[in-house]
C-alpha cells in the first residue's frame, strides 16, 4: 500500500519537437565560427579545406567580376526547364496511373523497371542522342524529376478519399471537374511533398550532367576549380548549390502554406 | 422551394457483395414528398439500398425506376447527403455549397443560391470558414445546404445524424423535419435510430438481418412540422418498430462479435 497526496504530477511533456529558427541559425554560425578557429589556429590544413573567410572572399570575387551569374544562369535554366518538363510529364502520367485502370498496370510497370537506374549513368547515351549540347543535360533533369513525380501524383491520387470522389459523381459532376475540384486538390499535399524531393533530385542530376559535358554552370565551374586545386573557388561554388537548394526549398515552402492553407 | 415532384420505385432489388447476400428482393416506394425511412439492424443492407437508389451502386438483380416531373432549376434530382459528410477540406463552407452548381449556373445565380440555402441553414456567417473548424453538427448542415443548392427532387439521407452527439443530432432532427416539410421534397433516409424514424417517416419500412428483405412497411400519416416524438402514438409505433428489430438486431450483433 502507498500513499498519495498533493497535486497530480503533470505526465503529458515531450514528443513535442517545435522549430526553434534561432536556434538552427545558432547552430550554421557555430560550426562556421569553429571552422575558422580550427584553420586560423592551424589545425585545419587550409589547401584541403580552406577558411570560411577565404570562401567569402571567393565568392565575392565571383560577384565582382561576374562570374557567378554567368554560371549561375545556366545552371538556372537548365534546372527550370529540366524540373518543370519532368514535373509536367510526371503528375500527366501520374495522374493516368492513379486514375485509369488502362494507364495504370502499364505505368507501374515501366516506372518501376525504369526508377531504380541511376539517371547519371544515361547521360552518355543522352549525349548520344540529344548531343553534348543543352539537350542532353536537360533530358537527364527531367528524367530524374519524372519518376519520383509519377509516384508522388500516382500515390496522392490513390489518397483520395473515395467517398469524396462518389460524392461528386453523387452530384453529378462532370469527369472533368472530378478531376479539377476533387482529385488534383486532393493529391496536392503528396505532389508538393514529391516536389521537395525531385528539386533535390534536380540540383544533384545538374551538377552532375554540367561535371560530365559544360562549359558553362555551377557544375563545371567546380569541376575546373578542382581540376586546378583552386579550393577557394571549388567551395564557394559548393556554398553556392547549398545557397541554391536552401532558396528553392523556402520558394517551396511559402508554395505549400499558399496552396494548402486549409490543412 | 421545389416544385420537382418524383416517385421512386424499388422494384426486386437484390444484391451481394462477393457471394454474400445482403439484400433480398426488395419492394418499396417513396412517394412524391413523403419520407421513406430504411429501418434496420446493423448490416441488413440499408447503406447498400441507398447506394442502388443513388445510382453510385448496380444491384445484382431489380431496379430502381423514378417517375414523375423535375423543375427547371433542379441541377440534380437525386441528391445525397453524407453520414461523413463528404466535405472537401480545401474549400471553405461556401465553396463546399458551391461546388455543385459552379459549372452549371451563371456566377451571380450561383452566389445567390449559395447565400439562399446558407440563410435557411443558419451558416451565413461560416461562409468563408474551413470545415475543419466546425463541429460535426455544423458541417453536417454544409451537407444539408449543398443538398438542398441543387434544388434535388430526392434527397438520399445516409444516417446523417449517426456521427453526431445527442443534443445536436435532435436539433438537426425538427431541422431537418423543417427543411424537408417546406421543401416538399421525396426523401429516402436511412437509420438505425427509431425515434429519429418515427420523428421524420411517413413511411417505415423495416428490412430484416442479412440478406435485407422487407419485414414490414409502417405508415404514419402525420404532418412533421407537428411530431413530437414523445407522443403516445409515435412511442407506441417506436415501439412496435423496436419489437421487430430487437431480436435481429442482438442476432446481428452476436454475430459482428464473433466474426
Amino acid at each position: 500500500m502507498r500513499k498519495l497526496s498533493g497535486a497530480v504530477p503533470f505526465r503529458a511533456s515531450g514528443f513535442a519537437p517545435r522549430l526553434v529558427p534561432l536556434a538552427a541559425v545558432a547552430t550554421l554560425l557555430g560550426l562556421v565560427g569553429l571552422w575558422q578557429a580550427g584553420a586560423s589556429a592551424g589545425l585545419i590544413p587550409t589547401l584541403l579545406l580552406p577558411p570560411p573567410v577565404s570562401i567569402v572572399r571567393a565568392l565575392a570575387a565571383l560577384i565582382g567580376s561576374g562570374e557567378l551569374w554567368r554560371h549561375l544562369g545556366a545552371s538556372l535554366q537548365r534546372l527550370a526547364v529540366g524540373w518543370v518538363l519532368g514535373t509536367v510529364c510526371g503528375v500527366l502520367v501520374g495522374v493516368a496511373v492513379g486514375l485509369f485502370t488502362l494507364a495504370r498496370s502499364p505505368g507501374m510497370a515501366v516506372v518501376s523497371a525504369l526508377y531504380p537506374i541511376p539517371k547519371i549513368a544515361l547521360v552518355p547515351l543522352f549525349i548520344i542522342w540529344f548531343g553534348i549540347g543543352e539537350g542532353s543535360k536537360i533530358a537527364t533533369l527531367a528524367l530524374g524529376v519524372f519518376f519520383p513525380t509519377v509516384l508522388n501524383t500516382a500515390s496522392g491520387v490513390d489518397g483520395v478519399p473515395r467517398g469524396l470522389i462518389r460524392m461528386g459523381q453523387a452530384f453529378g459532376l462532370s469527369r472533368g471537374a472530378i478531376l479539377r475540384k476533387i482529385v488534383l486538390p486532393g493529391a496536392l499535399p503528396a505532389i508538393l511533398g514529391g516536389f521537395r524531393v525531385t528539386t533535390g533530385i534536380a540540383i544533384i542530376l545538374l551538377v552532375a550532367a554540367e561535371m560530365i559535358g559544360a562549359e558553362r554552370g555551377i557544375g563545371a565551374f567546380v569541376l575546373q576549380a578542382g581540376n586546378l586545386y583552386d579550393t577557394d573557388n571549388l567551395l564557394a561554388g559548393i556554398v553556392v548549390l547549398s545557397l541554391l537548394g536552401l532558396t528553392v526549398a523556402g520558394v517551396l515552402g511559402r508554395l505549400e502554406r499558399w496552396l494548402l492553407g486549409w490543412r | 422551394m421545389s416544385a420537382s415532384s418524383i416517385r421512386l420505385s424499388i422494384q426486386g432489388v437484390s444484391h451481394s457483395y462477393a457471394g454474400l447476400q445482403v439484400l433480398d428482393s426488395i419492394n418499396l416506394t417513396a412517394d412524391p414528398g413523403r419520407v421513406l425511412v430504411l429501418v434496420g439492424p446493423s448490416g441488413c443492407g440499408k447503406s447498400t439500398l441507398l447506394a442502388i437508389i443513388a445510382g453510385l451502386l448496380r444491384p445484382n438483380a431489380g431496379a430502381v425506376l423514378q417517375e414523375g416531373t423535375v423543375a427547371d432549376d433542379c441541377l440534380n434530382p437525386l441528391t445525397p447527403v453524407f453520414q461523413d459528410f463528404a466535405l472537401l477540406p480545401w474549400r471553405s463552407v461556401a465553396g463546399n455549397v458551391a461546388l455543385p452548381l459552379e459549372d452549371r449556373l451563371p456566377r451571380a445565380e450561383c452566389n445567390a443560391r449559395v447565400a439562399e440555402v446558407l440563410a435557411l441553414t443558419g451558416l451565413s456567417d461560416f461562409a468563408g470558414a474551413w470545415p475543419k473548424q466546425l463541429s460535426g453538427g455544423m458541417r453536417q448542415r454544409v451537407g444539408i445546404a449543398r443538398a438542398l443548392a441543387v434544388r434535388p427532387a430526392c434527397l438520399l439521407m445516409d444516417e446523417p445524424l449517426s456521427a453526431l452527439d445527442a443534443q445536436t443530432r435532435l436539433l438537426l432532427l425538427d431541422e431537418f423535419a423543417t427543411l424537408i416539410e417546406r421543401a416538399g421534397t421525396t426523401t429516402v433516409y436511412v437509420t438505425h435510430n427509431l425515434n429519429e424514424a418515427v420523428r421524420l417517416g411517413h413511411r417505415v419500412a423495416v428490412l430484416s438481418r442479412r440478406p435485407g428483405r422487407v419485414r414490414a412497411v409502417v405508415e404514419i400519416d402525420r404532418p412533421l412540422a407537428s411530431r413530437d416524438p414523445a407522443e403516445p402514438e409515435l412511442r407506441r409505433i417506436e415501439a412496435g418498430l423496436w419489437d421487430m428489430i430487437r431480436s435481429d438486431a442482438a442476432a446481428a450483433e452476436r454475430e459482428r462479435v464473433l466474426a
